[in-house]
């Protein structure tokens, strides 16, 4: 399953371990939120990055406490059309100001890049190779949006009131 | 006519087909004994018991680039062979609707 | 009219290119229908008995004579030459082949014209009064708000996987003509006591397996405050809203099991956080700026009683039509014209795209270019100038959208029913067309007076019946069709779920005890002007329920 980071299928630097199998000493891990909470100091004082998948019917403000710590947060897509996530990813970007790489994982699929971009994801574990490759392409699918979220995009409504501002500036 | 969209186990009270909806136009089809469709009621396939029927739906549902919304619905089969729709539900699908038009056909 | 301009149109173009590629892998077999479902979904596209069915968006209820004639081009191009008005304000196409809607995305995206999210598990079209911007009970036009929450909801990209879909309604009247109360959200507009403009806000209003009134869940937001308050309201909803069942998935069902007390805390707790958030307050600024872009006519200074109405009078077919589908506009010398969609013996709410063109026409000639769609399903021309009442009932009449049967018993309410839908359980279509032919006579039709009949095929209740005077719902008993008779149900301000009256009856029978119903009414009402849905209020259902069951 391809990973596509910063808009480029790049390798993966975080190993997924289960919930039954020991942690490494080093190197960048992605553990559960059960395992996590279980003894998230101790975790985090790891001689490697710790990255956390979150579920998408818990609350992200249980994680707040340790997000200037965690290296990944990744969140849960069960079905494409399970869209809790998208929530969780707004809060944790825009409310919690989470600065770290916000990873989509589950049934990610290339018609709701855009959409995960706009809500805050920089990563993606992309479930076909075909849609990772259309990656880029599929981004610059749009480019007028309507509503704001924290992506920083201006909405089509105050590029109108600039335009209309600086004409009648120009006058 | 309650919507075989809600069909959850595949029990079968009498002779039966397999329909669906062509992909790319959305014209109801039927599932022939040779693994295809066709939108003539009499090419297709008969079953008659609820392993036959199981059988069936799964090799059509699994074919779907062609066709969309597979079910199983009843049929009548008269004395010659002839076969007929076998409720209101799939008269209407193989029919047409039951008003006239509002711009005649 | 909300006049769209390059950004809008961008828009809408890269949306139908998007689907033109989604279409285009589905028809590979790069997706699968599991994959490509809720995508086409998302553009308007539902899979149907006979065909794929297109459900076209029209915000507000509001067109151009230019889009409606795109809409009848649709209709010759890629259907069977007509369309069905929805109870939604949308326009359908029963007939569409999935590989040639890109075409027909492209050919409606030129006039402004798209079918996003009128279908899937998001935010629907943002309905209204049909009367909006020239009702004369109006606090101000709600179509400005509402095209500030179609923008806002449109590709939201936080709620585009919602649990179930979601509708909003805005009424700007005392009289709701926007059902508001059985929405999702519904929005009533108002001035408060300091002459500021907001909503009172209602929430998990819905028909469908389980009818609810809305409930207030705040009774001032200011209008600055509408967004930021919808979006705490969504995102509630998108993380708590049921996902194991479809049936339970809707909002109404949360705030049922919460409580409006809680659920509102929930919304108020979270929008505490969020109110701040200057991304989405809507100043004077911002919403001046979508006002601007809506355009109104330039009404002429014209006399309250125009010759030519005084003249016309003397023509009793004029007169019945005029007193029946014309009503006051807040322009003196102007009316509003309903263009009835319900001939004696015809399919409610069906026009062939001869009649949109020339309904077009007269747009144009009498009404500033601008047609309205109701969500009774009727069409309406808002901007008539009264001394052009007669030439246009004439014209109207040729087109056959003339019957003086608005809100009366055979302006019947139906959804298309087994002879198009594949969730039906029953047909609704030869129902309503029997009554009709029933109460075909205007003079018995008028005598009756206001009478809403709602039918729906089955308990997703598109029909609306829940919340018709009478209401018939078809159900399935041993393979054949068999209807509940509801009564008592409205719509508007006083919203509320009609009654069953006894068991279900059989297709041949449900014209016969609607008129059972109706003679009961007749025998019982208190005055010749007491309505029916007075009458039952008055009365309760027993008196009803003798009657209809005495003989059966």
């Amino acid at each position: 399953m391809p990973l596509v980071k910063n808009g480029k299928i790049s390798g993966d630097a975080f190993v997924h371990v289960a919930d039954d199998a020991e942690i490494p000493g080093e190197g960048a891990i992605l553990i559960s939120s059960a395992r996590f909470l279980d003894d998230p100091e101790t975790l985090l004082r790891r001689g490697g990055k710790t990255g956390v998948i979150w579920p998408n019917n818990r609350n992200v403000d249980d994680l707040v406490p340790y997000l200037g710590r965690l290296a990944v947060i990744g969140l849960v897509f069960p079905t494409f059309r399970d869209g809790r996530a998208y929530s969780q990813a707004r809060l944790l970007r825009e409310r919690h100001l989470y600065r770290g790489e916000l990873r989509a994982t589950g049934q990610v699929l290339r018609d709701q890049f855009v959409f995960m971009l706009r809500a805050g994801f920089d990563a993606f574990e992309v479930k076909k190779a075909s849609d990772a490759d259309a990656f880029t392409l599929t981004a610059k699918r749009y480019s007028v949006f309507y509503q704001p979220t924290g992506d920083g995009r201006i909405t089509a409504l105050h590029q109108r009131m600039q335009q209309r501002h600086s004409e009648s500036a120009g006058q | 006519m309650t919507s075989p969209l809600e069909q959850k186990k595949i029990r079968i009270a009498g002779p039966s087909i397999v329909t669906a909806n062509r992909t790319w136009d959305g014209i109801v089809i039927y599932r022939t004994a040779q693994r295809g469709w066709s939108a003539d009621l009499s090419d297709a396939a008969i079953v008659r018991t609820s392993d036959e029927a199981r059988a069936l739906l799964a090799e059509s549902v699994a074919d779907d680039v062609s066709a969309v919304g597979a079910y199983i619905a009843p049929v009548e089969v008269k004395g010659g062979g002839q076969i007929k729709p076998g409720n209101l539900r799939e008269h209407i699908r193989s029919e047409g609707v039951t008003i006239d038009l509002p711009v005649p056909a | 009219m909300y006049a769209y301009d390059e950004l809008d149109r961008t828009l809408i173009n890269e949306r139908v290119s998007e689907f033109r590629d989604q279409v285009k892998r589905r028809l590979s077999g790069e997706l699968t229908e599991d994959e490509f479902k809720m995508l086409r979904l998302q553009n308007g596209v539902y899979l149907q008995l006979h065909a794929y069915m297109f459900r076209v968006a029209i915000p507000y209820g509001t067109l151009s004579s230019k889009q409606l004639r795109r809409l009848a081009h649709v209709a010759r191009r890629y259907d069977r030459g007509y369309g069905h008005f929805t109870t939604r304000q949308n326009i359908q196409f029963n007939w569409i082949k999935l590989a040639e809607l890109p075409d027909a995305l492209s050919d409606l995206a030129e006039v402004g014209i798209h079918a996003m999210q009128t279908s899937g598990n998001n935010t629907r079209n943002v309905t209204s009064d049909q009367w909006a911007g020239v009702a004369p009970d109006e606090v101000e036009d709600p179509r400005i708000w509402s095209e500030l929450l179609r923008q806002y909801t449109t590709l939201h990209p936080e709620f585009s996987f919602l649990p179930r879909k979601f509708k909003f309604a805005i009424t700007a009247s005392a009289h709701d003509r926007a059902a508001i109360k059985v929405h999702d959200i519904g929005l009533r507009l108002h001035k408060n006591s300091e002459g500021e403009t907001g909503f009172e806000v209602l929430v998990g209003g819905g028909l469908g397996r389980t009818p609810f009134i809305g409930k207030t869940i705040k009774p001032f937001v200011a209008g600055r405050d509408l967004l930021s308050y919808v979006e705490t309201i969504l995102r509630v909803y998108n993380q708590y809203g049921r996902r194991d069942n479809i049936y339970k998935a809707r909002i109404k069902i949360l705030v049922h099991e919460l409580g409006i007390e809680k659920f509102a805390k929930e919304v108020e707790d979270e929008w505490r956080q969020m109110r701040d958030n200057s991304a989405l307050t809507l100043d004077n600024a911002v919403v001046e700026e979508i006002r601007s872009r809506f355009t109104y006519p330039t009404y002429e200074k014209l006399p309250h009683m125009p010759e030519e109405s005084k003249k016309a009078a003397h023509d009793p077919h004029f007169e019945a039509w005029r007193k029946n589908s014309v009503a006051p506009h807040k322009v003196q010398g102007y009316a509003i014209v309903t263009l009835s969609l319900k001939p004696v013996g015809g399919p409610p709410g069906d026009a062939t795209a001869d009649q949109m063109d020339a309904i077009a026409d007269l747009a144009d000639k009498y009404s500033f270019g601008e047609i309205r769609v109701g969500h009774e399903q009727n069409l309406a021309l808002p901007h008539v100038a009264r001394r052009d009442l007669p030439a246009l009932w004439r014209a109207l009449d040729k087109i056959g959208v003339a019957t003086p049967n608005v809100n009366l018993v055979s302006d019947i309410i139906a959804c298309p029913g087994l002879d198009y839908c594949s969730l039906a359980n029953a047909r609704s279509i030869p129902i309503a067309q029997e009554l009709t032919r029933r109460f075909a006579n205007h003079d018995t039709a008028n005598l009756i007076g206001r009478l809403h009949i709602n039918i729906s095929g089955c308990i997703n209740a598109c029909g609306h019946h829940h919340v018709g005077h009478i209401g018939i719902l078809g159900v399935e008993k041993n393979g054949e069709e068999f209807y509940q008779i509801t009564i008592g149900g409205r719509a508007d301000e006083n919203a509320e779920v009609g009654t069953l009256i006894g068991p279900a009856v059989p297709y041949g029978e449900v014209a016969d005890v609607i008129e059972d119903i109706v003679e009961a009414y007749l025998a019982l009402r208190a005055r010749p002007d007491e309505l029916f849905i007075d009458t039952v209020k008055r009365l309760g259902v027993e008196p009803f329920r003798e009657r209809v069951y005495a003989t059966r």
